[in-house]
């Protein structure tokens, strides 16, 4: 029996090991220091300029380490101001800031200048900075981001610095609420280290905001620090963050459960049914400014007649998705009834309702659309998404199966995966898709103008599905022209049931964030962007 | 060409599995082989012969070849014993347990596993059974080519083998299928075959370098047989144990690979239905839903137990040295 | 000898180039990666089209890859999308993957070689059948099945380990996906060993060896074991390089920073800086662990030399 002594043996040797392990795994959720907490981060896709994140994952460190003039309130969403004293027009079309006394963490004044040159920065095609279309209601934009070719200018002509606190603006056009979308991350002032040595900010980015970047290990974890200085009022209430990268969502959910993480805002769609259990009710699903619409490709003939917009409106009242949001989202997803976002609120522009019957699901009514439609164009719906992270293939089959079942055809709708975002996108940015697509809208500022002018204007960087209308372009022109915010809304409206009577997009939920939480930290919430108010949270 | 009569320069270990060892050089006249026919019965019976006659009587054999006539008949019908229809989902029985009429349940898409199980059968044991064969057809046919005549065409063959193994599986099946994407179980099929060859191709490389050297073919060469009759009537049955044993083996982690694929996402897709489908959309709910992960992956584990239970005997029966 | 290892070198040379250039077109052939860098929304053709132009994608392909070859030579292995240096991802991603796969091959070796040993010293008997048995089951379950599964209960309902791997990627917190890596592997290794060990148990110098009334101890280590280990041997140092690459599926679900995940997402994100850059290295060290392999034959059976 010699042979099995040595299986037994190595058999227990595993056993030590692993055991052995657990000792040594106990209590490294202190490897934080004194009143640090430990979040999840996934790997920013971008160097971290405040004007080329256009992701939640780099916005997160940029809203803890820059401040820009106006700040978003992380409860209401109503922009605030925040290093601007006061922000003045009298036409909608000049505007004159004035600054309050700031500094960045590195001792440096926050100037007018900090402004004009980061904007300036930013908007410089040779820069490439992924966020410059943001600047470019600008007087001068043109100039130095032509479609084509090099700049003719560096600076735009519409910013002037008057003095070391005070700088005028001037748009293209008319925008009366054009101060409210400044609390976007692109527009951060940036200090004279970032323009003397690009290279070394960005291992270890300076702001003024009231964390500042202690260390960042790229792509796998970054320190940050409270600045003891920070004059603005939402001073940090804990020591730090330790934001860690994880491969997946799953693993850092374990490590939450095992008490090794202290913040996950990105709780797996699998485990939402789990984590109040796991995590003592220390959860929360707040509403955020996201919205998940099927999109469809308007530049394909089949899809623009008449009837097609009866079989879009088929299809959207065979989805249940009542049903779907309970069964496969656990309710961290409303059923969508506008075009819109609930975190508007109803005086910023949310509607509910908007959609009407359309949005409602009756399995008869859909199958008469869209038989009166023509059927479905091809005579198979492939609904496109990106296969890698999300888990959207849950939904879409979901969608799928509704569809299926409405119409009593089992292979009536399949999903289409695409293997990778990156592809996903590029297929959808070339016009190559046949049928719908995932289309998710996460808000860059809390305005209804947000949510439809990017995404439904003729030509617009997100209409994807190239949809175009002449009286919804119009109406947009106005709203953005009026000066009296009531009347904008309402006029921004009236172009939304535009969208609605074509059924641009079929709307299918609102989507909530979602954060699960360690019993080292309390008073943690998300902002309207679904990004945790990581200032705030206090470490017991 | 190389005198096959003079010792090797090149000899590869066949053991199951192993590839590697492309270029040994062996001290004369040695090989690691031993000729077979040391146990000689009475009556001269051809190796094959003799493995059907072994086999037989193996229960493991005879286990195993039913469980895999089973899972091709339900393939074949598999509305003979499951009568639903596997794409009919109610999303308000999602995650249910077992109940009357639904034995192992319902899906996180309110699909009853029990006929989603028996209806997946079908791809998974094509992607098994066409992947492999493909694989040995494809491999055996490289591999013994290269062995046989060596020179330059075994070099260059090494080199694309070598070429072969630094592909990444998911960057392969990331390029592979989203160029011919996965809606029926033949891209699948193809990537695997792609992939696969390389390992099955250094084996029979290996054995027919093996039985090349061996005493009946030194003297068939002798006797002026030509090169095909040498490859066909005396070294491939010799040689062909090895990649029977290997490709056994291997068609059960080509139906696990079906799975990582999917849970990858570049796998088969709906409407076509299979485990690895299945089994990859459970392993995100295993803790709540336990049954929908343990019958697809039951399936598979029983579907690849039998296949390598097969080869196990198989290679008992054809190797002379376990008598 | 010296001569056979420069010969086994030189063949390195075309391997490289094959596979660069293979794994430069299959990056290339997913398409246009700039278009997954702005997010949910339309690049800004402008920025696009300066982004194109500065990672090089705006040439044809046959030119990229000479510049890529180009900068290789010089030591330069580009950037990721993200303006992380590709030497800088390698030199943290190596060790810690590297880590992992000795903890992989240490549980290959003493676990896959033990239980080999004793199955096929115990041939037909109940306990050979029964770790026979748990191996098939080991390989018929696909690893991320394993993973998750051995994660949640060991990790997540027992809390005997991390449930996740930490940035340091310490030895003890590599054990558990170490295990789950070498599982396929080790049920291999234990089939091989067994068979292996079966075989020349029957053969004469064990009988010769047994009859001179050596003690089984010295028996089993001394000539049945080194004669059967070399199929194993073989196997394993293929699987050196297999397990370096191929823990994407592993590293991913235990959040470990290594090779596989860097690769999955140089892959997703389609740098084929990144992918190619790992890749070669990769394949270096699938040459390199099997001519170590190759020459481990001459130790291990004395009738190997190599001209």
């Amino acid at each position: 029996m010699r042979g099995a002594r040595h299986a037994k043996w190595a058999a227990a040797a595993a056993a030590v090991a692993l055991a052995a392990t657990a000792c040594g795994g106990g209590g490294s959720g202190g490897s934080s220091g004194e009143g640090v907490l430990s979040a999840w981060w996934g790997d920013p896709q971008n160097p971290l300029e405040p004007a080329n994140t256009t992701e939640v994952q780099g916005g997160k460190v940029l809203d803890m380490v820059m401040r820009g003039l106006k700040r978003y309130n992380p409860k209401t969403g109503a922009a605030e101001d925040a290093v601007a004293e006061k922000i003045e027009t009298t036409d909608a079309q000049n505007f004159t800031v004035k600054l309050k006394d700031w500094k960045f963490s590195n001792g440096e004044q926050v100037t007018a200048e900090s402004f004009v040159n980061a904007w300036n920065y930013a908007a410089n095609v040779k820069n490439k900075q992924k966020g410059a279309p943001f600047f470019g209601y600008i007087e001068g934009y043109d100039k130095v981001h032509p479609e084509k070719g090099d700049p003719t200018a560096e600076t735009m002509s519409g910013l002037k610095v008057v003095d070391p606190k005070t700088f005028t603006v001037k748009l293209n056009q008319k925008f009366s609420t054009w101060p409210e979308t400044l609390g976007y991350n692109a527009f951060a002032p940036l200090p004279k280290a970032f323009f003397d040595d690009r290279d070394a900010w960005l291992s270890k980015p300076v702001g003024n905001g009231p964390y500042t970047v202690d260390n960042y290990a790229k792509g796998s974890a970054m320190n940050l620090k409270k600045w003891e200085e920070y004059p603005g009022a939402d001073k940090a209430q804990n020591n730090g963050v330790d934001l860690r990268v994880y491969t997946e969502n799953t693993a850092a959910y374990n490590d939450l459960v095992a008490g090794n993480l202290d913040l996950l805002d990105d709780v797996p769609a699998a485990q939402i049914q789990n984590v109040k259990n796991d995590v003592n009710g220390r959860y929360a699903s707040p509403a955020a400014g996201i919205i998940q619409t099927l999109a469809f490709p308007f530049y394909k003939p089949e899809w623009k007649t008449e009837g097609a917009a009866k079989v879009r409106k088929g299809i959207s009242r065979a989805i249940n998705r009542k049903q779907i949001t309970e069964s496969i989202f656990h309710n961290t997803r409303t059923p969508a009834t506008d075009w819109t976002s609930p975190v508007l609120k109803e005086e910023g522009g949310y509607k509910a309702g908007l959609c009407g019957a359309d949005c409602e699901y009756d399995a008869a009514e859909a199958k008469k659309l869209i038989t009166e439609g023509g059927g479905i164009p091809g005579g198979q719906l492939k609904i496109s998404y990106n296969a890698d992270g999300g888990s959207h293939k849950d939904w879409v089959d979901a969608v799928c199966n509704s569809i299926n079942n409405a119409l009593g055809d089992n292979k009536a709708c399949v999903g289409n995966p695409i293997g990778t975002f990156a592809d996903f996108r590029s297929k959808v940015t070339k016009g190559e898709m046949d049928g719908p697509f995932r289309a998710g809208w996460q808000m860059d500022y809390p305005l209804i103008q947000n949510f439809l002018e990017p995404l439904y204007y003729t030509g617009s960087s997100s209409n994807d599905g190239q949809w175009s209308n002449k009286d919804f372009d119009k109406l947009m022109n106005e709203a953005n022209a009026e000066v009296d915010t009531k009347k904008a809304v309402e006029t921004y409206q009236k172009a939304e049931k535009v969208v609605a009577d074509d059924m641009a997009a079929i709307p299918l939920w609102y989507q909530n964030g979602s954060v699960a939480y360690s019993d080292r930290v309390s008073n943690v919430a998300l902002n309207p962007f679904s990004i945790p108010v990581y200032g705030e949270i206090k470490v017991n | 060409m190389p005198e096959p009569t003079s010792p090797k320069d090149d000899l590869a270990v066949s053991g199951a599995g192993a590839g590697g060892a492309m270029d040994l050089a062996v001290a004369e006249g040695t090989s690691l082989e031993q000729p077979p026919g040391s146990g000689k019965s009475d009556k001269a019976r051809s190796l094959w012969s003799d493995a059907w006659h072994d086999l037989r009587r193996n229960p493991v054999f005879i286990v195993s070849g039913l469980i895999i006539a089973f899972l091709v008949f339900i393939s074949l019908w598999p509305s003979a014993i499951a009568s639903g229809d596997p794409l009919a989902c109610d999303l308000a029985k999602a995650q249910q347990g077992s109940q009357p009429g639904h034995p192992f349940g319902f899906n996180g898409q309110g699909c009853d596993v029990y006929t989603r199980t028996v209806y997946g059968a079908r791809a998974s044991v094509t992607v098994g059974v066409c992947a492999t064969l493909g694989v040995a057809l494809l491999g055996s046919l490289l591999g013994g080519l290269a062995g046989f005549f060596g020179g330059w065409f075994d070099s260059l063959l090494s080199r694309i083998t070598d070429v072969f193994f630094a592909i990444p599986v998911v960057l392969g099946g990331l390029v592979f299928l989203s160029v011919v994407p996965g809606t029926t179980v033949w891209p699948v099929i193809a990537f695997i075959v792609l992939l696969g060859w390389p390992q099955i191709a250094r084996i029979a490389r290996g054995s027919v370098i093996t039985a090349k050297q061996n005493d009946y073919v030194q003297a068939a060469r002798a006797l002026g047989a030509g090169n095909s009759r040498m490859l066909l009537r005396h070294i491939s049955p010799n040689a062909i144990a090895p990649v029977i044993v290997v490709a056994t083996i291997a068609l059960g982690t080509y139906i696990a690979l079906e799975a990582t694929l999917s849970y990858l996402g570049v796998g088969l897709r709906p409407p076509t239905v299979s485990w690895g489908i299945d089994i990859s959309s459970a392993s995100a709910y295993v803790r709540n839903a336990p049954h929908m992960l343990l019958w697809p992956a039951g399936a598979l584990a029983i579907t690849v137990l039998a296949f390598i239970m097969l080869g196990d005997a198989v290679r008992d029966a054809l190797d002379p040295k376990l008598r | 000898m010296g001569r056979y290892v420069i010969r086994r070198l030189l063949q390195m040379i075309p391997v490289f180039f094959g596979a660069t250039l293979l794994i430069f077109l299959m990056v290339n052939v997913m398409g246009d990666p700039v278009a997954g860098l702005c997010g949910d929304r339309k690049c800004d053709p402008a920025v696009a089209a300066q982004l194109k132009k500065d990672f090089g994608l705006d040439q044809p392909v046959w030119q990229q890859y000479l510049t890529y070859l180009g900068n290789l030579f010089t030591g330069d292995f580009g950037r990721a999308f993200n303006g992380q240096k590709v030497t800088e991802l390698m030199s943290t991603a190596f060790p810690v993957t590297f880590r992992l796969t000795l903890v992989a091959i240490v549980f290959e070796i003493v676990i896959g070689i033990s239980l080999g040993v004793l199955t096929g010293l115990r041939r037909g008997r109940p306990i050979d059948t029964g770790f026979l048995l748990l191996t098939l089951i080991v390989i018929s379950v696909p690893t991320f099945v394993t993973g998750l599964l051995l994660q949640l209960l060991l990790g997540v309902k027992w809390g005997w380990v991390k449930p996740a791997v930490s940035p340091a990627a310490t030895f003890d917190e590599l054990l558990l996906p170490g295990l789950v890596l070498a599982s396929v592997s080790l049920a291999y290794v234990t089939r091989l060993t067994r068979t292996s060990v079966a075989e020349n148990a029957r053969a004469d110098y064990v009988r010769t060896a047994v009859a001179k009334g050596l003690p089984r101890r010295r028996v089993i280590s001394r000539h049945l074991l080194r004669n059967s280990l070399i199929p194993v041997v073989t196997f394993i140092g293929t699987d050196v390089g297999a397990l370096m690459g191929g823990a994407i599926v592993t590293e991913r679900i235990f959040n470990i920073h290594g090779v596989g995940y860097q690769l999955y997402q140089g892959i997703v994100r389609q740098s084929s800086q990144t992918v190619v850059g790992f890749v070669t290295i990769l394949v270096l060290v699938y040459l390199v662990a099997n001519l170590i392999v190759d020459l481990l034959y001459a130790v291990l059976d004395p009738r190997i030399r190599y001209a």
